[in-house]
C-alpha cells in the first residue's frame, strides 16, 4: 500500500483509490470539481517524486515539469509526498550583493544564496523583509554557479515594499526567499519554434532570464522580444539587448514606447500593438507575456486568437498589492 | 444509433479520443471568442480553465468518460442562465460544435452523434 504525506501527517492510500479520494476521507480540504481530470480544480504537487504520468493529463507542460498533478486521477505507484499548489514551502536567506538604479523607476537587485534553491528563470519568488511584509518579484536570470537571483524592481508611488527597497536596504542585508513559483518559464523541446516575448516594463525581468534561458538551451527558432513603456524611464537594458541582438542571429528586439509626448527614436504603439501586428499569424508560436494584468488579459486574448494554442502562451501578471491603511 | 455499432468502438475512440479532443477545443474556442451572440458568457473569465472546461464539453459530446450529472450542468450554468443564458445561444454553440468537428474531417455520421449527445444537455444547460 501506498502512502501520501501533506504537512506533516501520513496516510495510507487504499487499493483503487486516488490520491484526492484518500485525502478527502482522512477530511483534507482539496478544492475538486469534476473528479475524472478534466476541470483541473484538484490540482496538487509533488514534492519528492514524479507524478505518474498518467496523472498530469492536460497541465501545461511547466507544470508537469514542476510535478504538479491532478489528484482525482493520480493513482500512486510510489509513497508520495504533496502539497496544495498555493503551499509555501520552506524559505531560505540571501544576502543582497548589489542593488543599482536601471533607470529612475526600476533597481537591479541582486542577492546570493548558500542554501541549495532550484528555480527556473521567469520563476518568481516571495520577497520577505524582517518585519513580515512580502512581495513577489520575478527572475531575471538562469542558474549559475554563483547562486545569485536578479531581480527589477519597480518603485511604485505607494508601495511600502519598493520604496524600502529603494530607500534603505543595503548591500549586506538580508531577505527571506521563498520557493520559486509559478508556470511562465523556458522549457526546452520544440528548438525550431519561434518565440514572442511581450512585456511591459520590469515585466521585462522574466522574460531577460527566459530568453538566456532559452539561449544558453540553443533555442533555435526566431526569439522575437518586444519591451513597451509608456515613457523612457521604463525602458532599459536597450545596450544590453542589442548587444545581445548582434551576438546571436536568432534574437531580435523591439523597444516600443506608448506615449503621447516621447520624442525618441523608438518605435511608437504600445508593445502588444506592434508585436501583434508584426506577423500574420502565431499558429505554432510559444508566447510569453509579462507585465501589466489588462495588457496580459487582453493581449493573451489576442495571441489565442491569432492561432496561438492555449497550450502555448505562459504569462505572468504583475499584480499590485492593496495598500494597506 | 449505438455508441458501438459496427466497428465495437465508442464513438469516443471512433473519432479519436483525447487528441481529438484537444485539436477541437482551440478551434471551437476560437470560434465561440469571436461569435458576438455568445462571447460574454465566455469572456472575463480565466482562459485556462475556460480551455479545460471545453475540453470536459467535448470529451462529454463525444460520449467519453464523464461523470457529469444533469444536476452538475444546471449549477455548472445557472449564472449564465441569470445573465440571459437561452436556446439561441444554445443554437450558436451547437453551430460551432458542428463547424468546428467538420473543420477537422470528422465524418458527418460521428459529426451527428456527437451533435445529438450535446443536444441532450440542452433543459438542464439552460435550467428548463
Amino acid at each position: 500500500m501506498r502512502s501520501i504525506t501533506i504537512g506533516g501527517s501520513t496516510f495510507s492510500c487504499q487499493p483503487g483509490e486516488s490520491v484526492l479520494e484518500t485525502l478527502l476521507r482522512e477530511n483534507i480540504q482539496v478544492p475538486n470539481g469534476c473528479r475524472q481530470g478534466l476541470c483541473q480544480a484538484c490540482q496538487m504537487r509533488s514534492l519528492d517524486n514524479s507524478p505518474p504520468v498518467s496523472a498530469q493529463v492536460g497541465l501545461k507542460d511547466t507544470l508537469q515539469k514542476q510535478n504538479y498533478f491532478l489528484a482525482c486521477i493520480c493513482h500512486p505507484e510510489q509513497n508520495m509526498t504533496v502539497a496544495l499548489p498555493n503551499h509555501q514551502g520552506a524559505s531560505i536567506n540571501a544576502v543582497v550583493i548589489k542593488k543599482q538604479l536601471l533607470t529612475p523607476d526600476i533597481v537591479q537587485l541582486v542577492l546570493q544564496y548558500q542554501t541549495p534553491f532550484t528555480f527556473f528563470a521567469g520563476q518568481f519568488v516571495n520577497l520577505k523583509r524582517p518585519d513580515g511584509l512580502t512581495r513577489s518579484y520575478s527572475i531575471a536570470n538562469i542558474p549559475t554557479h554563483e547562486n545569485i537571483l536578479e531581480f527589477h524592481i519597480r518603485r511604485l508611488p505607494n508601495g511600502q515594499f519598493s520604496n524600502w527597497i529603494y530607500d534603505e536596504l543595503e548591500v549586506g542585508a538580508q531577505l527571506a526567499i521563498s520557493e520559486a513559483q509559478g508556470s511562465c518559464h523556458y522549457l526546452p523541446g520544440r528548438q525550431e519554434q519561434p518565440l514572442m516575448l511581450i512585456g511591459t516594463g520590469s515585466g521585462l525581468a522574466p522574460l531577460y532570464g527566459i530568453i538566456a534561458d532559452a539561449l544558453a538551451q540553443d533555442h533555435s527558432g526566431p526569439i522575437h522580444l518586444f519591451h513597451g513603456s509608456r515613457d523612457l524611464n521604463g525602458l532599459y537594458f536597450i545596450d544590453e539587448m542589442r548587444e545581445l541582438a548582434e551576438k546571436f542571429g536568432n534574437f531580435y528586439y523591439t523597444p516600443c514606447l506608448s506615449g503621447e509626448d516621447v520624442e525618441s527614436e523608438h518605435i511608437r504603439g504600445r508593445a502588444h500593438d506592434v508585436a501583434l501586428s508584426s506577423t500574420e499569424t502565431l499558429n505554432g508560436w510559444r508566447v510569453f507575456l509579462c507585465g501589466h494584468p489588462e495588457m496580459i488579459n487582453q493581449t493573451k486574448k489576442m495571441a489565442f486568437m491569432k492561432g496561438a494554442s492555449m497550450s502555448d502562451i505562459y504569462t505572468d501578471a504583475f499584480h499590485i498589492a492593496q495598500v494597506e491603511k | 444509433m449505438s455508441d458501438t455499432q459496427e466497428t465495437g468502438q465508442t464513438l469516443y475512440e471512433r473519432i479519436g479520443g483525447e487528441a481529438a479532443v484537444n485539436a477541437a477545443v482551440d478551434i471551437f474556442y476560437r470560434k465561440v471568442l469571436a461569435d458576438y451572440r455568445i462571447n460574454r458568457f465566455f469572456d472575463n473569465t480565466d482562459m485556462d480553465q475556460q480551455i479545460a472546461k471545453q475540453k470536459a464539453f467535448f470529451t462529454m459530446a463525444f460520449g467519453g468518460p464523464n461523470n457529469y450529472s444533469g444536476q452538475d450542468m444546471r449549477n455548472a450554468h445557472a449564472r449564465l442562465v441569470k445573465m440571459g443564458l437561452n436556446a439561441s445561444h444554445f443554437d450558436a454553440v451547437m453551430e460551432h460544435l458542428g463547424a468546428t468537428l467538420n473543420e477537422l474531417n470528422v465524418p458527418q455520421e460521428l459529426i451527428a452523434e456527437a451533435a445529438a449527445i450535446a443536444e441532450s444537455t440542452r433543459n438542464d444547460v439552460l435550467g428548463k
